[in-house]
């Protein structure tokens, strides 16, 4: 239904513009600050890679890089592992609190962060987790569990009930069968579900700041050394910034195929 | 929903994921609720004040309520904005992306770009962006001869707020709507074509209804982020000029954070934190009644 060439255009135009704001940052992080404060150029004249080199040389970017990666790996495996056994009972089986649970989950998508930054700081001290990565993780699993266990639910019942029940017949105990018949079928799933509990740890920065202090600061908030009483330094700010995209375009590459799959079952 | 089998076993699965999520949740909203009933003379003295703060929070002639009153009208206007511009937006250009061929797979991935950078980033990149002397946007509209300054002029800051967040989400919008237009299964068009519908016909009639679904996931996720929004107006204007991009969340950290504030802060969280949730309380109603009529 979609033949024109209208459709087209306008898309090429959309992408385009969605874009340029990504475009101007690379651009940026591309030119000295000199340069850049000397007049505006719509391509790098003389592209430079010195700030890219700057932070790769400097320790305190290169650990925060490595410290952003880990809390984003231990929270992605802790929030799937622990929401499939969760999906899957919420989608087999009616038990006493069911909906109220469900529903009490999602409420924790939606609790406003910056309301809760203070009191979370003030119990993970409390608990010998502040500054450490793991803290930062746990954090996350406040609305990444959550978000697992929806889109989760969604794939478990995508999977017809009478496979559990012929496993069951032909033998399969239930840890057996969970694991070697019934997670391969919703490998897609499992996959959709562990990009999206990375992206939101990803970009999420007000609890991961508001958490550490030195040893396990996120890499975006490394960034705060560009602004400086001697100026802005818009070129380091720029480069700093095109790496924060890196892993996510990375990630999202590697699962582009399964991501209109897992829009497709209405979840997320 | 019908035929499971009642088994409160079942429990056993979910343990996990209460525990995790208990940890994180129950103790910091119970700290919100003792300061909310509570008041302080300093030094960690704290005494019972009932209702106190709620009721200057509710209350229009307070300046704690009058305050509340403009941050909650600015979230909801912003809210409201960004879902009438998204929705519409989003659609028309899930409606362009072709079914099938190799350039779907690239147009996803650029578009899901935008979502993939951390908040804060984001706020960096339109900083940089709108600036008149090194921004590309601000140098436009400048040149343009247009009356455009972020940290001076109100309409300015936010129309970059509004335009940051259809940047950063209507991706969002787009890949769920695409989603569940890829979900009509051809005879439908075919059908269509064979009954001579228009364009519009079809939308009307085949797409948009077999996109409610979808649509009601989409506005509920938009308006839960919008009406949470902080940290893009946080780096971007700072909540100013004066207070007029002071959505709620911002407004609550300057009062717990900088006036050290905690009652009237405390009762803020707690009535944001209802609103939020009685709003998502009637997605969720209508999205299982969506379910449960697609499963009858």
């Amino acid at each position: 239904m979609r033949q024109g060439v209208l459709p087209k255009i306008i898309l090429a135009a959309y992408l385009v513009l969605l874009m340029l704001p990504i475009y101007w940052l690379i651009n940026l992080s591309l030119r000295t600050n000199s340069d850049i404060m000397s007049g505006m150029a719509l391509w790098p004249h003389n592209p430079t890679l010195e700030k890219y080199v700057h932070i790769f040389k400097d320790p305190t970017w290169v650990h925060a890089f490595g410290v952003s990666l880990t809390y984003v790996a231990i929270n992605t495996i802790i929030s799937v592992t622990v929401a499939l056994p969760a999906a899957y009972a919420f989608n087999r089986y009616a038990f006493i609190g069911d909906k109220h649970l469900f529903f009490w989950l999602l409420t924790n998508l939606m609790a406003p962060t910056a309301v809760f930054a203070m009191p979370f700081f003030n119990l993970y001290y409390a608990v010998g987790l502040f500054d450490t990565v793991w803290g930062v993780a746990l954090a996350h699993c406040l609305f990444n569990i959550p978000l697992a266990v929806w889109i989760l639910e969604g794939f478990v019942g995508g999977v017809p009930r009478e496979i559990d029940e012929t496993a069951a017949i032909d033998g399969y105990s239930f840890p057996r069968f969970f694991v070697r018949i019934f997670l391969p079928l919703i490998a897609n799933g499992i996959g959709v579900t562990a990009f999206f509990c990375f992206m939101f740890s990803w970009v999420e920065q007000l609890l991961a700041t508001t958490l550490t202090a030195t040893n396990a600061l996120p890499f975006a908030a490394v960034m705060t050394r560009a602004y400086s009483v001697s100026g802005m330094d818009w070129s380091l700010l720029a480069a700093a910034g095109v790496l924060t995209m890196v892993p996510g375009a990375v990630v999202i590459w590697f699962v582009r195929n399964h991501i209109a799959k897992g829009f497709a079952l209405g979840r997320v | 929903m019908t035929g499971k089998p009642i088994n409160n076993r079942a429990w056993l699965f979910v343990l996990p994921v209460l525990a995790f999520v208990l940890f994180s949740s129950i103790i910091p909203v119970m700290t919100v609720v003792n300061y909310s009933i509570q008041d302080t003379m300093g030094a960690n003295n704290f005494f019972w004040n009932g209702d106190g703060w709620f009721r200057d929070l509710l209350n229009p002639s307070t300046a704690i309520g009058a305050r509340f009153d403009d941050a909650l009208f600015r979230t909801l206007a912003f809210s409201l904005v960004c879902l009438m511009i998204e929705v519409p937006l989003g659609i028309a250009i899930a409606l362009c992306i072709p079914r099938r061929g190799w350039l779907v797979g690239l147009t996803l991935v650029v578009m899901a770009l935008p979502m993939l950078i951390p908040w804060n980033v984001v706020g960096t990149i339109w900083q940089i962006f709108t600036r008149a002397d090194i921004g590309l946007f601000g140098a436009a509209l400048t040149g343009l001869g247009l009356h455009y300054n972020v940290t001076q002029d109100p309409i300015s800051a936010w129309i970059t707020i509004v335009v940051i967040d259809v940047w950063h989400w209507t991706p969002l919008v787009i890949l769920l709507s695409y989603a569940g237009l890829r979900a009509i299964p051809d005879a439908f068009y075919q059908a269509a074509q064979i009954d001579g519908a228009s364009r519009w016909a079809i939308f009307f009639n085949i797409e948009l209804p077999k996109l409610q679904k979808v649509l009601v996931i989409a506005v509920l996720l938009r308006f839960m982020q919008t009406f949470m929004i902080y940290t893009e107006p946080f780096v971007v204007t700072g909540g100013g000029p004066g207070s007029a991009t002071t959505f709620l969340s911002i407004d609550l950290v300057k009062i717990a954070l900088g006036q050290v504030d905690l009652g009237n802060a405390a009762a803020m969280s707690l009535v944001y934190y209802l609103i939020t949730l009685t709003v998502c309380w009637i997605f969720f109603t209508i999205m299982t009644q969506l379910e449960r009529r697609r499963d009858a």
